[in-house]
């Protein structure tokens, strides 16, 4: 895995910079302007959807108009978040595929970049690949049906298994802040997964996201129901060509993980820098169920991810693990964690590391709170900042709200600097700059890293080293 | 063969002049110790041979085998064959101790940085881990992160030993050891000079240079070389102290 910090010393091309060697993709249809309930009516008609699926986008629209603008966002992201000119559908004009080979070349090698193909072949038990609005690739393996393990288009699951949908679909993240409400309003595309129980699936299953053009929203919704102990690890990636202007997205998962199940949920976010980033992510586990987060928030100029569980039944534990890189003048990302002990005996840690560089500004904020009569609840939290010079910032705001005597809350920071001593001390055993640089981000993330399956862990270190061999030039 | 010349050194820091036009060469197999009270410039004198950014060479040079070294970099002095072991070195828990040692030699080699270490490395650290008397736990560590004294100076003379450098520059390698850890460390240093290594090396007690057995001593003070012969000079300042051995130069 540690190879791969090669890249550092070789160089060569970010999958974003082979992404924006290629030609814009084509669209069949685009929805632009000012989001009424005309565009809202459009897009549920281009989906064919059901009715009450209409009438619950027309309602979040409605909120969206209702509630205010976030107060917790910086003015210069609030202002580039000019919705009307951004397109918010784009459908690209490519048919629906489950085969590579069926995927136009210009289009395969966006994938191809991120080697989305061979880890698929490798690794996965399935993929889906969304690109703009709509999933354009989509292969499951055999042996998931067999299981009765439902993994398809969220679309597709709208039209077959409305009862599911209405069941589950944003009640778990109801629109409770303006851009819940906007996803819930103009979503499309994402995955739906459903494990049936005592299912366990020994493979992944991912969902890779790109947004090919400027100016584009993307709204995909991720639900994975994990029915009373299964197991399923879903992972999600993301990437984007360098874009002229901003692109906006506003995804959202939500993910049940029922009694006894366990639910690892792996983002691994490389948007490139011109993309201001936004998902809404939450869980509710029951009784002695467990959910795994790891927001690895790489990319994306803007980025503001609060991975959330709510431990509603005993026994009941979560594990949050956030790997943030502020790599950029003005770059801000916040990566949260939200936890709510609901219930007696149940237990979190949250772990979050992150690495400002070149003015970037990292953010942790996090929140534990602990109900009364939730008792003998255990949670962690340790946060380590690592900055890499005077102009970058980390900031560690981590809150608790604990009602109940019996809980053991703790928490922990550390700020590691790469100083001049530091990195003279590291020169001096023939280290160049960037090489004591990459070795030092490598190693203060290698603990979470090496908690990742391995194919993972390669793609992380390899953007992070990308990331940081053109940390020389840029500074 | 290699030699180390320092010529007509002048170096400031934050604009203070702390060494004054100091010369001395050292070659390969060769050990100088270099004496002097506190403050006398003597870590000034290693970090600027280092090439740390902070020390301003004013005048003079650093040659290596008639290279000039002066406006080279840190990492590039390396590269050339020489080494500093420090004094009070910095800690970065980040990397671990094997981490690290394994990059440096692996650059050395012309391999890439994070390349696995090859067998021979291996090897040479277990064994060189318990000749300086460290264990294999401390590889795993941060770079001195938490480190006692002691065990700072022996991790710096482990990778002193990793990297075999033509000439090594050691900065009190004995202060905050207990006696084992001298004797191990003067054996250790010992047998490298024999391999062909050159040293220079600063110390506040005679005993490691009982066992190193000095080629030439120097006595630094402010700034400047006030004395220059053999081990005589060490006994001298042993038994009459800085104070009074300076009174009488
Ligand atoms: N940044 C600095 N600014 C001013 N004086 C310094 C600075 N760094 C070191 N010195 C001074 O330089 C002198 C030499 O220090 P040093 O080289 O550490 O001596 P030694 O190693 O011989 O004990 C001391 O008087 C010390 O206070
Ligand atoms: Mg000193």
């Amino acid at each position: 895995m540690k190879q791969d910090l090669r890249n550092l010393i070789e160089g060569g091309l970010t999958p974003e910079e082979v992404l924006s060697r290629d030609t814009p993709v084509r669209r069949s249809i685009e929805i632009k302007g000012k989001i009424t309930s005309d565009v809202i009516e459009e897009i549920s008609k281009i989906k064919n959807e059901p009715d009450w699926m209409r009438r619950f986008r027309l309602r979040n629209l409605e909120l969206f108009n209702k509630l205010p603008a976030p107060n917790w966002l910086p003015n210069w992201v609030l202002e580039s978040i000019n919705l009307e000119e951004y397109l918010t559908y784009a459908k690209p004009d490519v048919n629906r595929a489950s085969s590579w080979d069926e995927i136009p070349p210009e289009i395969r090698s966006y994938y191809e970049s991120a080697n989305i193909p061979e880890i698929e072949a490798r690794a996965l038990l399935g993929l889906g690949a969304q690109l703009d609005s709509e999933i354009i690739y989509f292969n499951i393996k055999k042996q998931l049906a067999e299981k009765g393990v439902v993994v398809m288009p969220m679309e597709e699951a709208v039209q077959k298994y409305p009862d599911l949908i209405k069941q589950y679909f944003m009640k778990i993240f109801p629109p409770e802040h303006k851009f819940a409400a906007l996803h819930g309003a103009l979503w499309s595309g994402g995955v739906f997964v459903y494990v049936p129980p005592g299912v366990r699936i020994e493979a992944p299953i991912e969902a890779f996201f790109l947004i090919s053009n400027a100016g584009e929203g993307q709204f995909e919704h991720t639900l994975v129901i994990a029915d009373k102990g299964s197991y399923i690890h879903y992972i999600e990636g993301c990437s984007a060509p360098r874009l002229s202007r901003y692109s906006f997205h506003d995804g959202m998962v939500e993910l049940y993980a029922h009694e006894g199940a366990r639910i690892r949920f792996t983002t691994v976010q490389n948007w490139s820098k011109n993309v201001i980033n936004f998902n809404n992510k939450r869980a509710i586990a029951e009784g002695n169920a467990k959910v795994e987060w790891v927001e690895a928030s790489i990319g994306s100029v803007a980025s503001f991810v609060y991975p959330s569980t709510i431990l509603k039944g005993e026994g009941a534990g979560t594990e949050i693990t956030g790997i943030t890189i502020a790599n950029g003048n003005r770059h801000v990302k916040e990566n949260g964690a939200k936890v709510i002990h609901d219930a007696p005996n149940t237990y979190s840690k949250i772990v979050n590391k992150s690495i400002s560089a070149n003015g970037g500004t990292a953010v942790y904020k996090g929140v534990v709170y602990v109900r009364k009569g939730a008792k003998y609840v255990k949670s962690h939290v340790a946060c380590d900042s690592l900055i890499l010079d005077d102009k970058s910032k980390a900031y560690t705001i981590p809150h608790e709200q604990v009602f109940e005597d019996t809980a053991v809350v703790t928490h922990e920071a550390y700020t590691g600097r790469i100083s001049e001593d530091k990195l003279f001390y590291l020169r001096s055993r023939g280290l160049s700059e960037e090489e004591a640089k990459g070795l030092v981000v490598l190693g203060f993330i290698s603990d979470v890293t090496e908690g990742l399956p391995f194919e993972y862990a390669m793609v992380l270190n390899r953007v992070i080293s990308l990331e940081f061999s053109k940390y020389g030039k840029v500074a | 063969m290699a030699e180390l010349k320092v010529e007509n050194l002048t170096v400031s820091v934050d604009g203070k002049v702390i060494i004054e036009d100091v010369s001395f060469s050292v070659k390969s197999g060769e050990v100088l110790a270099l004496m002097g009270p506190n403050g006398s410039g003597k870590t000034t004198l290693f970090m600027t041979i280092a090439g740390h950014p902070k020390y301003n060479v004013i005048k003079g040079r650093v040659l290596l085998d008639n290279d000039d070294l002066t406006p080279l970099l840190p990492e590039e002095r390396v590269m050339k064959g020489i080494m500093v072991a420090f004094q009070t070195p910095i800690a970065v828990p980040e990397v671990r101790l094997s981490t690290l040692i394994t990059a440096m030699v692996n650059k050395m080699n012309g391999r890439k940085l994070t390349d696995p270490a090859p067998p021979s490395l291996v090897n040479n650290l277990i064994k060189g881990v318990q000749e300086v008397g460290l264990t294999p736990a401390h590889l795993s560590r941060g770079v001195n992160h938490g480190f006692s004294g002691g065990e700072m100076k022996r991790s710096e003379v482990l990778q002193l030993l990793m990297a075999k450098p033509k000439i090594a520059l050691i900065d009190e390698p004995d202060s905050g050891l207990d006696v084992d850890g001298v004797y191990a460390v003067g054996k250790v240093l010992l047998n490298l000079v024999n391999s062909g290594t050159g040293i220079v090396l600063t110390t506040h007690s005679a005993r490691i240079l009982h066992t190193l057995k000095p080629t030439k001593v120097l006595v630094l003070s402010k700034g400047r070389i006030i004395a220059e012969g053999g081990l005589e000079l060490v006994e001298e300042i042993e038994k009459i102290g800085y104070e009074n051995f300076l009174k009488v130069r």
